[in-house]
């Protein structure tokens, strides 16, 4: 029996791609969780949410997803301080951040969720845009636009992330708060402002990447819940608050996913982005590059 | 200790007697839910509450105990395929369990689970558990869904044995079980409270570092917190199969059972016993309005914004704002 | 006489931050060391190496004849280990009394076998808080405090402990000079009766009138270990800390 090698080298190319967009999907995380240690769950509920407005300007208005939620994202950002506001008012002050954050920010997930669901009801819902359907074909590759256009926007969007924080005042301000807010106070930086711009940032990139998952599968909206273990896997997995780390893990989780997907069957999908976190969490918690 | 056991029984056995007065089934069904809840709430309550450590996968432990009833019902089924024709004969005497053999099963596979998942990460962030756990249900609800002995995507149909003597419908000793369970979970919480384990408890909660450096066994308290958690968890989810009759994956791995889990007890207040009875008790029947009134779909999304909302405003629940409320008083 | 403490060589790093430098020191039973040294010299870095809050990568901790090497915290206190935080954690939900039930619950109890009556221990709480002046306020909640008895509280959690030796970490910090002697004289009557007291201080007054031997830490490093009249006049001492 020979090896259905072209196959493999589809699967691996798929995981790749998938994991671009994985990785814009979970930078968002990377700042909340890696960087400003908010666990927020709901991240995913917001990349749904992004998802569904990008839905309803695109069947309503004929807008391109991308450009809905680059235009949107302002409003997301804005969105965001608010939330952290929110949080910081009734839990981060109080010290109270374990458990009643986590029961927030469980809340919100929720709460979006059924929204959603109440509004657009459980069918799955998809985009049109010129870049869903052809393929470009390499050889034995097999590259869908559908998957391509989102890899590339989301390395876009990761490596503009990147810069931020490696080149701004305030995206250095944002990797200072994570590791010594009291130094950053004596450099007259306000850190509840500078931690309030990370989180709206991070809600942004959320709709961003809501945008890409919509124009990649059809969403309905239960599907944040698949995303809540491949986000925290790949953020253990690749260190908090590396971004680097992020991007490899995100990769990494990719291919094992499509691998697993097109040799065993679909299904199992799911069970291996939260076999991987466990795992993770129980061998190596700090992650391939973590701090 | 004893008196409130006994005070608990008695009201448990009042419940059940009022509720037969006005002799409609439908009582015994919606009162199953809440009486559930009241479990589900207080063994998340013994691991949230009192240690500080969230857990989001209550419908995890829950299904773990709905399946092995399931696992365990197949088997009994299929007992000639499966085992040696020396030893059917035993077999058959004992299949199918009664119920609460099958709830002893369902609290000790919950029990080992909880125990499995504190055991990878309690050593870790708090952060990391309640991770985990949400990672656990996906995890497990994937197992089941390609496990076809119980069911697979398509679920698994258990069959009630029919009529029970002396109470009648089946449903009324679903009820009367679920009761006792209860009993077992509200009494062994208070118990806990107030006792050593109670005060190691909030020590951790309070602050770990410290309460370690005190001397507090923090993991092996921990893991003792899950695992009981768990287990009482899995106890509640043993009948499931019995009481819903047909039992699908995506209904017992749903969100509401983590949701509920984490919102009665929040909403009700963490640090008694009584809190999680109270939120229990309100939201469920609130939700059993609201079902029945307007639509399954709204009513999961009040107890979401009544979550937020009490998380905020009033973060020690209704307990709380009874405690601030007479010790206000009390320094006047 | 075999020390009671032996620290030996031991290191710990943060990431490429060298917290601790190859610490070797020496603590005889019943000894009162004073430990001084700069902000940032790893003083708190060695109490949490001591007591199992960090691990050290390299060296090891020995304490009353036993390695104490991958013990936990919690171990190490029930061996007679008890450290007070220098900023204070109390058990923000648990009244006064109930702070320090917890080590009296757990390490007492656990040392002695049987276990103590309720009343013995309500009676043990209300003797701890008496000697650190907080006995009014048994019952209320830590939050009702003021910084300074804060500290108290957290001295007097460490002392419920019953421990061999106790670390008092910058206890004294912000309080009034009658206040600082009343904790001398307490860390000095439960020297006398036994217990071995690291005194970690800012305060040279309390350090110089306190200890029996002073050690110095700077950066990492241990500069200077002797009699205190000795180490104060020690130019490297004087140069890194005191002429400060």
């Amino acid at each position: 029996m020979d090896f259905p090698i072209d196959l493999l080298i589809n699967a691996i190319v798929a995981g790749l791609l998938l994991g671009g967009f994985y990785a814009a999907v979970t930078a968002g995380i990377s700042i909340s969780f890696g960087m400003l240690d908010i666990v927020n769950i709901a991240h995913p509920g917001f990349i749904i949410l992004g998802s569904y407005i990008a839905y309803f300007f695109n069947i309503n208005y004929h807008v391109d997803p991308i450009f809905t939620c680059l235009v949107l994202s302002p409003v997301f950002y804005v969105f965001g301080t608010f939330i952290y506001q929110v949080y910081y008012l009734s839990f981060e002050r109080r010290g109270q951040q374990s458990l009643r954050g986590l029961a927030f920010f469980f809340g919100l997930l929720f709460v979006t969720e059924v929204v959603l669901l109440l509004v657009f009801g459980v069918d799955y819902r998809y985009v049109e845009a010129s870049y869903i359907g052809p393929s470009i074909h390499y050889g034995i590759l097999d590259l869908p636009l559908r998957m391509l256009v989102p890899c590339i926007g989301s390395l876009l969007v990761f490596g503009g992330l990147q810069l931020f924080i490696g080149r701004t005042f305030t995206g250095r301000a944002v990797l200072a708060v994570s590791q010594d807010q009291l130094a950053l106070q004596l450099m007259a930086a306000d850190p509840i402002r500078i931690k309030r711009i990370a989180f709206g940032i991070s809600i942004a990139v959320a709709a961003m990447a809501g945008a890409f998952l919509i124009i990649i599968q059809p969403v309905e909206p239960s599907v944040g819940r698949e995303y809540i273990g491949r986000v925290f896997a790949i953020c253990v997995l690749g260190g908090l608050g590396s971004m680097p780390g992020t991007l490899i893990a995100a990769m990494m989780l990719g291919v094992i996913e499509s691998i697993t997907a097109t040799f065993y069957g679909p299904s199992w999908a799911p069970a291996v982005s939260f076999g991987v976190l466990l795992l993770t969490l129980a061998f190596r918690p700090s992650g391939l590059l973590g701090r | 200790m004893p008196l409130f056991t006994v005070l608990a029984v008695v009201v448990a056995l009042a419940v059940f007697m009022l509720l037969r007065i006005p002799n409609i089934e439908y009582l015994f069904v919606a009162g199953y839910t809440i009486v559930q809840y009241i479990v589900l709430a207080t063994a998340w309550n013994i691991l949230g509450g009192y240690c500080g450590y969230v857990n989001f996968g209550s419908a995890a432990f829950f299904a773990m105990g709905a399946y092995s009833t399931v696992a365990l019902a197949t088997f009994g089924n299929q007992i000639d395929e499966m085992v040696p024709e020396s030893l059917a004969p035993f077999f058959h005497l004992i299949f199918p369990l009664p119920i609460p053999v099958l709830i002893v099963f369902g609290g000790i596979v919950s029990g080992i689970v909880g125990f499995g998942t504190g055991y990878l990460t309690l050593r870790l962030r708090g952060a990391f558990f309640a991770i985990a756990t949400l990672a656990l249900s996906v995890v497990l609800a994937t197992l089941v869904v390609n496990w076809d002995f119980v069911g697979g995507s398509g679920g698994a149909y258990v069959v009630r044995p029919g009529e029970f003597p002396l109470l009648g419908s089946y449903v009324q000793y679903l009820f009367l079980l679920m009761l006792a369970l209860a009993v077992i979970a509200v009494v062994a919480a208070r118990t806990i409270e107030r006792s050593r384990l109670g005060y190691g408890f909030a020590a951790i909660r309070d602050d770990e570092l410290a309460a370690e450096a005190s001397g507090v066994p923090t993991l092996r308290l921990k893991l003792v917190a899950t695992t009981l958690s768990g287990a009482l968890m899995g106890m509640a989810g043993a009948p499931f199969p019995y009481y819903i009759g047909y039992l699908q994956p995506a209904g017992v791995f749903g969100l509401e059972y983590a949701v509920n889990s984490i919102a009665m007890p929040l909403i009700g207040g963490t640090t008694s016993w009584i809190g999680p009875v109270i939120g229990t008790i309100l939201l469920g029947t609130l939700q059993q309005v609201t079902t029945v009134t307007i639509s399954s779909a709204v009513n999961v999304l009040i107890v979401g914004v009544l979550l937020i909302a009490f998380v905020i405003i009033a973060p020690n629940g209704i307990v709380g704002l009874v405690q601030d409320h007479l010790r206000a008083r009390r320094q006047k | 006489m075999t020390a009671l403490l032996h620290v030996d060589n031991i290191s710990k790093r943060f990431g490429g931050f060298v917290a601790l430098d190859g610490i070797t020191l020496d603590v005889q039973p019943g000894e009162r060391l004073g430990l001084i040294g700069p902000n940032g010299s790893g003083k708190s870095t060695l109490v949490n190496c001591i007591c199992g809050t960090l691990q050290n990568e390299q060296g090891s901790v020995h304490f009353d004849g036993h390695t104490m090497d991958g013990l936990a915290a919690h171990e190490r206190t029930h061996r007679g280990l008890s450290r007070s935080f220098q900023l204070p954690r109390p058990f923000p939900s648990l009244t006064l009394a109930e702070n320090l039930r917890i080590p009296m619950l757990y390490t007492v109890h656990k040392r002695s076998g049987t276990p103590l009556h309720a009343d013995n221990i309500e009676a043990r709480c209300a003797e701890l808080l008496q000697m650190v002046g907080l006995e009014k306020k048994a019952r209320h909640l830590p939050r009702d405090l003021t910084q300074v008895e804060m500290r108290k509280l957290e001295l007097a959690r460490a002392m419920a402990a019953e421990p061999k030796l106790l670390i008092a970490d910058e206890s004294m910090a912000g309080l009034s000079h009658s206040e600082i002697e009343d904790i001398l004289v307490l860390l000095m009557r439960l020297n006398e009766s036994g217990i071995t007291i690291i005194l970690i201080e800012h305060i040279m007054a309390a350090v110089m009138s306190f200890s029996q031997r002073l050690a110095v830490l700077v950066s990492g490093k241990k500069i200077a270990d002797g009699k205190p009249e000795d180490v104060v006049r020690d130019p490297d001492v004087v140069r890194a800390y005191l002429g400060q």
